[in-house]
């Protein structure tokens, strides 16, 4: 440590640093601003000369020109090992319940803590054996981190094959112990522990090969998986104008998505969102498991006001600490609220480093950034020939609402689903406010496509209709087009809309929505006869509130049963063909 | 004593540049002018010169002037004798009594650990249906008022500040007109509410700079009474002058603007603000009702566009009413399923059925024959704003609901209403069937 690098600081402009070093610096390696008896971390991000930019995770009150600064030659990096799930982490993966017992209620700066607790003792059984060539990801032996085998592999920064020379015996150890040793064909030996470092910006590609992601992720939001599907090793945004429910949807996803791992990236949004989650995670129950939900979440949260270069640092400690799960044969799914947020931290450090500014000011990278960062969603084949996948969900605060901006864009580029949130549905209390015309998937859908392209049909005739109805008025609209709008309406409000604060309707398995989705399918067969206008409207009202009840009854109830038996008859009330 | 220095070298805006050393980022200092002392704070280090910012603006300031750094960033006291006291944007007395200058703190501190926050879960009592039923308002609430100039945006802070139960009112006035400023004393000192407030005011007459310093002045000394287990309430206005001072001040420094000349970072400066609402695991609590008037009306506007983003609902205030579309409180869901088994279903289908009366009422006006329905709407639509929007009703939330359940039924019947079976069974009310 003694012998780095060190600088002095010529320049402070926010949190960014200005300093003059002595000898070599390397792009985005981490130093340290000493501040008396404190140490805030920053990193370098232009070098100039003799002088580099760097950018402070922490506020700058106090620094003053000439202050020293420490290098430290590592890249910002994330510390990978048993005990990272149910953690509660910063954008630069300090624990927050840990920070929480030793400084109280504020987030003093300066203050870093070790992500894992290194006394902390695992199970370990060792899969290697003495004289196995292994290569960066391979397994090593794994110990239980609650439903799940984590596995120790070979660190993913180890190049090359790797002999193994010894590897510890079945027992307990800690997260110092050295769990094998390693032997390349340099004859550089090397001790592996449970933990190992990886640098966030740099995407893990321990695995052979990437594969087309054709499995759905059941995500229970039945506009989701039957309109606008997301697959397992896909990517997916959720843009919307403030109030149309974007973090209350990425909440019951984050609830109800069949993925074995959840990591939520809160990256510049709400304190009160993530209190939200940090409380009421731990009291909810996994029901493929029976565990706490929480038992299977990691929350990387750097909320809007906390240092803004932490926010930009936070959605790659995320992906690498998915990246690492998935190394592990897991399917992960990683959702980041928000990637606006993230797109304006790059947009302040672009400004304060004086770079031409693109459009609305955001740096002209910002494209080539965030479809880096989606790509390393997938599904990948791993060296073992098992497979793991990522699965990434971006939420998107477009300006104004106007989904011409920049942040918006870039995204749709690059993502396999659009999910846009409208602020018309969210007025009108039609939730999730997703927008069953503009919104588009490119995965595979859990219900039959002919039915599904009966069901846009009229949804969008529908529209055309009560469009329509607004020029000439119900009076100058025939029946049957009257009776089109009324079965457009009738899907929206019972399968479309779906209320996440109900026990029952929160969540609808995959058998359940193709199940009603059929039922649903049927009315919108059925030729009914009415006599007029009145009395069709009031008949899809009745209708309607049978199918709502019937979404509020469990799928296993007695009382479902009895309940179709009320639709079916109701069905056949009007149809013309009964 | 401290080092003078005399070499001012720049004077752009209202940012000086001075040669100096060893001062630190955001540090204070006093600019000494013929016209008196004003306060100044550092917002850029380069080299050997020093940026500040003057709070009294830069008019008068002479390059031979004298500039004394203090060493320290701004403070403020955090004593109980704030209680009753009223004080300038940059924390001098407004009420010719002597300043105070025990227990001082500095002014924009850390971030609350999200660890030592807890899920707010205490309602917030105003009397006002719009807010009680359609959108409560939650103890640790940030929340802004979006309005337009001449709207009673004013009068509806002090009423939620007289009515709300709370342990202390800590009032922010940027850019307030003296009237209004007038106004809320007086409305405070009515209620005897003063003797449980403090107030930084920052008039319209006075310079611009000095609104920046009262969101983090109000908030500090918030923060400190909570932490003492009081739950305090925060009501700034308007933050449109705050973010317009920030822009200035970005303006001058030549930052690279971002949408119509505000900073990059105004979603983060507004969020350091609006972020200090909070509900502290073991002591007290912050929450903050702030005014943003929008220019033009329009909601698309940077500052009330970045302010929905961070905080946990808005209130629309428009022809005197709170408008049910577009105003939302996040955190209702928090507290309305505990309030009455009714809350929920009375607040959805009310907003639904008013939505349907105001498309009716665009057919209305477009010369369409009325269906049966559609004069069930009008009914319902004319009902629901004379008895529930206006402003001048005031009635507790349990009435409110009875309420809305006597308008639903003299309007609809239980089947058109499509509220679930067992809630009309309990709630519906028995004379109208």
């Amino acid at each position: 440590m003694t012998d780095n690098n060190k600088g002095h600081i010529v320049g402070v402009n926010g949190n960014l640093l200005t300093v003059e070093f002595d000898t070599a610096v390397t792009q985005n390696e981490v130093a340290y601003a000493v501040l008396g008896d404190i140490r805030l971390k920053a990193e370098v991000i232009r070098v100039r000369g003799q002088r580099a930019d760097l950018q402070v995770f922490e506020g700058t009150e106090g620094l003053k020109v000439g202050d020293p600064i420490e290098f430290t030659d590592d890249l910002l990096s994330a510390e990978l090992g048993p005990g990272l799930l149910t953690k509660v982490f910063d954008g630069l993966q300090n624990p927050l319940n840990k920070l929480a017992e030793k400084s109280g209620f504020f987030l003093q700066r300066g203050i870093y803590m070790d992500p894992l607790e290194y006394d902390s003792e695992w199970d370990f059984t060792p899969i290697a054996k003495p004289g196995d060539t292994l290569f960066a990801g391979d397994r090593i032996g794994f110990v239980p981190e609650g439903i799940f085998k984590h596995y120790i592999m070979l660190p993913f920064s180890f190049l090359g094959s790797w002999e193994v020379i010894s590897v510890a015996p079945a027992g307990k150890y800690n997260l110092r112990a050295c769990m094998a040793k390693v032997r390349n064909a340099r004859g550089e030996e090397r001790d592996v522990t449970m933990v190992q470092k990886w640098p966030v910006k740099i995407p893990v590609s321990c695995y052979k090969e990437k594969l087309m992601p054709v499995n759905p992720l059941i995500t229970q939001q039945r506009i989701i998986d039957s309109f606008f599907p997301v697959a397992q090793g896909g990517t997916f945004c959720t843009p919307g104008p403030f109030g149309a429910g974007k973090t209350v949807l990425q909440h019951a996803i984050s609830q109800h998505a069949e993925a074995d791992v959840v990591i939520i990236a809160a990256c510049g949004e709400r304190a009160g969102e993530v209190v939200e989650i940090l409380r009421e995670f731990p009291e909810l129950k996994d029901p493929r498991t029976g565990k706490s939900l929480m038992d299977r979440s990691i929350i990387i949260c750097n909320t809007s006001s906390m240092p803004v270069a932490a926010r930009e640092a936070s959605v790659y400690t995320a992906v690498t600490l998915a990246e690492y799960y998935r190394q592990m044969g897991l399917n992960v799914l990683l959702l980041a609220d928000s990637t606006s947020r993230w797109a304006q931290a790059l947009r302040e450090m672009s400004g304060r480093l004086e770079e031409i500014p693109g459009e609305e000011s955001f740096p002209a990278y910002l494209e080539s950034r965030i479809a880096s960062f989606y790509e390393r969603a997938g599904l990948v084949v791993l060296n073992d020939g098992s497979k793991g996948s990522i699965t990434i969900g971006g939420s998107v605060s477009p300006a104004g609402g106007n989904f011409e901006e920049p942040v918006t864009q870039a995204t749709l580029k690059v993502v396999g689903a659009f999910l846009g949130l409208s602020r018309d549905r969210s007025s009108a209390r039609r939730f999730p406010a997703i927008h069953p015309l503009d919104s588009w998937s490119k995965y595979q859908s859990i219900v039959d496509e002919s039915k599904l392209q009966l069901a846009r049909q009229t949804l969008r005739r529908g529209t055309e209709v009560n469009q329509m109805m607004k020029v000439v008025g119900e009076e100058g609209t025939t029946t049957d087009d009257f009776v089109i709008y009324l079965k457009s309406e009738f899907l929206d409000f019972v399968y479309l809309q779906q209320n996440t604060f109900d026990a029952v309707d929160a969540a609808t398995s995959k058998d359940r929505q193709v199940y009603t989705f059929n039922k649903v399918i049927d009315v919108l067969n059925t030729d009914f006869d009415f006599e007029d206008k009145d009395i069709a409207r009031r008949y899809f009202l009745e209708l309607r509130l049978l199918f709502t009840d019937l979404n509020y009854i469990a799928f296993d109830d007695a009382k479902f049963k009895e309940q179709e038996e009320k639709i079916i008859a109701k069905i056949s009330e009007r149809a013309q063909h009964a | 004593m401290r080092k003078v220095y005399h070499k001012i070298i720049q004077i752009a805006g209202n940012v000086i540049t001075v040669e100096a050393e060893n001062v630190g980022n955001n540090d204070l200092a006093e600019v000494t002018t013929t016209r008196g002392t004003s306060l100044a704070q550092v917002i850029r280090l380069q080299d050997n010169k020093v940026y500040l910012q003057v709070f009294a603006g830069s008019r008068g300031i002479s390059t031979g002037d004298e500039v004394r750094f203090l060493g320290h960033p701004m403070q403020v006291s955090a004593s109980d004798d704030l209680l009753g006291r009223i004080f300038t944007g940059s924390g001098q007395p407004r009420d010719s009594r002597p300043p105070i200058e025990e227990d001082m703190i500095n002014i924009g501190g850390p971030s609350v650990n999200p660890a030592k926050r807890v899920i707010p879960r205490k309602m917030i009592r105003t009397g006002i249906p719009m807010i009680d039923v359609f959108n409560t308002l939650v103890e640790s609430q940030k929340l802004p008022i979006f309005s337009v100039a001449g709207e009673p945006y004013n009068e509806l802070l002090a009423r939620i500040a007289m009515q709300a139960e709370v342990d202390v009112i800590i009032l922010g006035g940027m850019g307030l007109k003296y009237d209004d400023y007038l106004k809320f004393r007086n409305t405070l000192d009515e209620h005897g509410a003063l003797s449980r407030s403090v107030l930084f005011i920052h008039t319209a007459s006075d310079p611009i700079v000095e609104s920046l310093l009262v969101p983090d002045m109000c908030l500090a000394v918030a923060e400190q009474y909570a932490l003492r287990d009081k739950r305090v309430l925060v009501l700034l206005t308007d933050m449109t002058n705050f973010s317009d001072a920030l822009k200035e001040i970005a303006i001058t420094m030549e930052q690279i603007p971002s949408n119509r000349g505000y900073p990059g970072d105004l979603y983060s400066q507004l969020a350091a603000r609006y972020e200090k609402a909070v509900d502290f695991d073991g002591a007290g609590s912050i929450t903050i009702l702030a005014v943003t008037t929008m220019p033009g009306d329009d909601v698309t506007h940077p500052v009330p566009d970045n302010t929905g983003y961070i905080t946990e609902g808005q209130f629309y205030l428009r022809n005197g009413r709170i408008e049910p579309f577009g105003s939302l409180s996040r955190l209702k869901q928090q507290v309305n399923g505990r309030t009455r088994g009714d809350h929920r279903v009375i607040m959805d289908t009310m907003i639904r059925f008013y939505a349907d009366f105001k498309e009716t009422l665009e057919k209305q006006s477009m010369g369409f024959q009325m269906s049966s329905w559609d004069n069930k709407l009008l009914k319902f639509g004319k009902r629901f704003e004379t008895e529930m929007m206006d402003l001048s009703v005031n009635i507790p939330l349990e009435e409110a609901l009875d309420l809305g359940w006597k308008i639903l039924a003299d309007c609809f019947d239980p089947t058109e209403t499509g509220i679930k079976t067992d809630l009309i069974r309990e709630y519906w009310p028995k004379d109208a069937q």
